[in-house]
């Protein structure tokens, strides 16, 4: 077999793990799930994934409100009845009024295509269930219309979840699965290389280790993630902030500059900026 | 060989079902991993691994079974050893006071002598035999350390030996459920907390489903009703306070803080150790404010959920006896008063800080189970699901 496969791209950068988990969804058609910590780049990886292997890329992103059905198809019955009032004649077929979800797209695709279904656990939790048979035999029944859609190439399915709802079993056995794990400083160092070809080591360097301080400062809600460094270090670079400014261990001026781009949350700064004031208070 | 993994797998309760051992075949068919068992560790995460909470028993389970066995993996690439090979490469490593010692036991190839014997006995029955390689910390390679785990025969020896850290490292052991709350988890278990909370039905007009329904009628009314989503739950908590509780304090508040968020029917009560005819409400002024116990079955009423946090661990006659209590004089035994809270309120449940393991060795922790009819869980992720599946249970 001689699959296409996926190694990462010049802009994102893989992990062998996350790398395998690819290749094998990929090869054996299987759904990979995705999970991990928000802002792992979770969802981007759809994306690098159809180019990287030049498919086709659909999304689905998932609300609390969304259904399953919505991702097969709608059929629009109250344009219908307006239709019928006004005596049009397209009244009369109702393929008409039948409007493709993303799933059909995906399936009707000329070339096999990439599908991300984004955040599949902001759904109902009977949700996954109902797609079972859709991700199992790639196709579906359009009852309205008395057809089966099949999909023309089985579309390469990633699935992302955040882990707000435990998924059905059921659902699960059908997946493959891959855990995004925070990255370490090594291959957070490939990550931002990535991003910020341009900037200096030395700058790279205090800013990796304020960050890793920050994410071990015990008790934070919600700790920075990957793309909060990313954004951060866009305004280091943005504000020309000098390396030395980074550097905290002498235990006075240990805020790092602009920090309100790392901590989203207002007790997360409550908390940071009394530890700071502690530490300062014994360093004198 | 895999089928004894996929057995360890379900025995390390790893929840891996047929479908998935069937894929992991169909993906070593497929020649998705090959002669890395890095790679193979990868894949079979993967394919077998649904849920990062159980990455850390897969860890553990994949260090048990294939300890040594990327030697296997290596003999399979590396059939013939050049005696020259070898004999560079513990030039390389050994000290010259290690080579000293090996010349003293007979010499250097007498050494290589054996060790090829060893790997033409290994050839053989490189596919059940752990015997040379698991005995590797006893043969004399292992002993003169080329290496701790053995010589290392093959190619690319930093990629290997990462590979063996890769499990060894069990990063995924705070995803463990069976672990106690951490700041992580506790997310999860309010989860859990919520799932519970979202059931319980009622009728009502379904407005969408109405217009939709009659559209599709052509215009004939067509009435839709659903069930109501709705939080119909009622908790009561009594939380044990003080003494050998203080080890418990932080699990105790995030759970006490998940609770809060969760249910709109929250009510909650302290208690020292045990229960007995009063409780409070203020820890401040426990002595001064006291609330009967009856008082409390009389408010609510017993659609009320009752959940004890606590650790019972006492003296047992603290649960039994009249006047057991350590704080005051009481008329009537702990067990009394349980047995009546547990008739006022059929679903209950005892959610226990103490690990289940360490349950056995307290006496007063068996007596209470006892009085509750197994109904104590531990207060770690699993042990709340079984809680609330028990409160949920008719």
């Amino acid at each position: 077999m001689t699959a296409p496969r996926f190694s990462g791209t010049d802009r994102y950068v893989a992990t062998d793990d996350l790398t395998m988990a690819v290749n094998a969804a990929v090869t054996l058609a299987r759904p990979l799930l995705i999970k991990g910590e928000p802002g792992t780049g979770k969802t981007q990886l759809a994306e690098e994934v159809a180019l990287a292997l030049g498919k086709p890329l659909f999304e689905w992103h998932i609300k609390s409100t969304t259904k399953a059905q919505q991702g097969l198809y709608e059929y629009d019955a109250v344009s219908r009845l307006r239709d019928s009032q006004l005596g049009e004649e397209r009244v009369r077929d109702i393929g008409n009024y039948i409007v493709r979800g993303r799933l059909w797209e995906a399936f009707a695709s000329e070339v096999q295509p990439v599908l991300l279904i984004d955040e599949i656990d902001k759904a109902d939790i009977e949700f996954p269930n109902d797609l079972l048979r859709e991700l199992d035999r790639m196709e579906f029944y359009v009852y309205e219309t008395r057809e089966l859609i099949k999909a023309r190439h089985r579309p390469i399915i990633l699935i992302t979840s955040n882990n707000e709802k435990e998924l059905p079993d059921a659902f699960l056995r059908r997946c493959f699965f891959h855990y995004i794990r925070f990255p370490d400083a090594e291959t957070m160092q490939r990550i931002i290389a990535v991003h910020y070809p341009r900037l200096k080591p030395e700058l790279l360097k205090e800013a990796l280790e304020a960050f890793f301080r920050l994410r071990d400062v015990p008790g934070l809600k919600k700790k920075p993630s990957t793309s909060e460094l990313l954004d951060w270090l866009k305004l280091l670079l943005a504000e020309d902030i000098p390396p030395e400014a980074l550097r905290s261990t002498d235990g006075k001026a240990a805020i790092p500059p602009l920090y309100g781009a790392l901590l989203k949350n207002e007790q997360d700064v409550h908390l940071f900026e009394q530890l700071v004031f502690m530490n300062r208070r014994t360093a004198r | 060989m895999l089928v004894r993994f996929f057995l360890m797998l379900r025995d390390a309760g790893v929840p891996v079902s047929l479908t998935e051992f069937l894929a992991l075949l169909e993906a070593l068919e497929a020649r998705l991993a090959t002669l890395s068992v890095e790679d193979f560790y990868f894949l079979a995460r993967t394919v077998l691994v649904k849920d990062e909470r159980h990455y850390d028993r897969y860890d553990r389970t994949f260090a048990a079974h294939f300890r040594g066995l990327e030697q296997a993996f290596q003999s399979l690439t590396a059939a013939e050893i050049p005696a020259e090979w070898l004999r560079r490469q513990a030039e390389l490593l050994l000290s010259p006071e290690e080579r000293a010692r090996i010349e003293s036991l007979g010499g250097f190839d007498k050494l290589l002598e054996a060790l090829q014997e060893r790997l033409r006995e290994q050839q053989g029955r490189h596919e059940g035999g752990n015997k040379w390689i698991g005995t590797a910390g006893r043969s004399p390679f292992g002993a003169y350390g080329y290496n701790p785990e053995g010589v290392r025969i093959g190619q690319d020896e930093s990629r290997q030996r990462r590979a063996v850290k890769v499990w060894d490292q069990r990063e995924f052991r705070n995803l463990d459920d069976t672990v106690e709350i951490g700041t992580r988890n506790i997310k999860l278990a309010l989860r859990r907390l919520r799932r519970f909370a979202r059931e319980g039905a009622a009728e009502e007009l379904d407005l969408g489903g109405t217009i939709d329904a009659t559209a599709r009628n052509a215009g004939w009314l067509d009435l839709k009703l659903v069930p109501e989503r709705h939080n119909a739950v009622k908790v009561l908590l009594f939380l044990d306070v003080g003494g050998s509780m203080d080890d418990h304090v932080r699990v105790c508040e995030e759970l006490f803080t998940a609770a809060r968020g969760e249910f709109k029917h929250l009510e909650y009560y302290y208690f020292h150790n045990f229960v007995y005819e009063t409780v409070w409400k203020d820890n401040r002024r426990r002595h001064a404010e006291r609330i009967p116990t009856h008082e409390v079955m009389r408010t609510y009423g017993p659609d009320y959920r009752l959940v004890f946090v606590g650790d019972a661990t006492m003296g047992p006659y603290e649960i039994m006896q009249p006047g057991g209590s350590i704080e005051h004089w009481n008329e009537e035994a702990g067990a009394t008063w349980l047995e009546r809270l547990r008739r006022a309120y059929p679903k209950h449940a005892w959610l226990n800080p103490e690990p289940e393991d360490r349950w056995d060795f307290v006496p007063s922790i068996g007596v209470a189970r006892r009085l509750l009819e197994e109904r104590m869980f531990p207060l770690t992720l699993a042990g709340i699901d079984r809680a609330m599946r028990a409160l949920n249970a008719r």
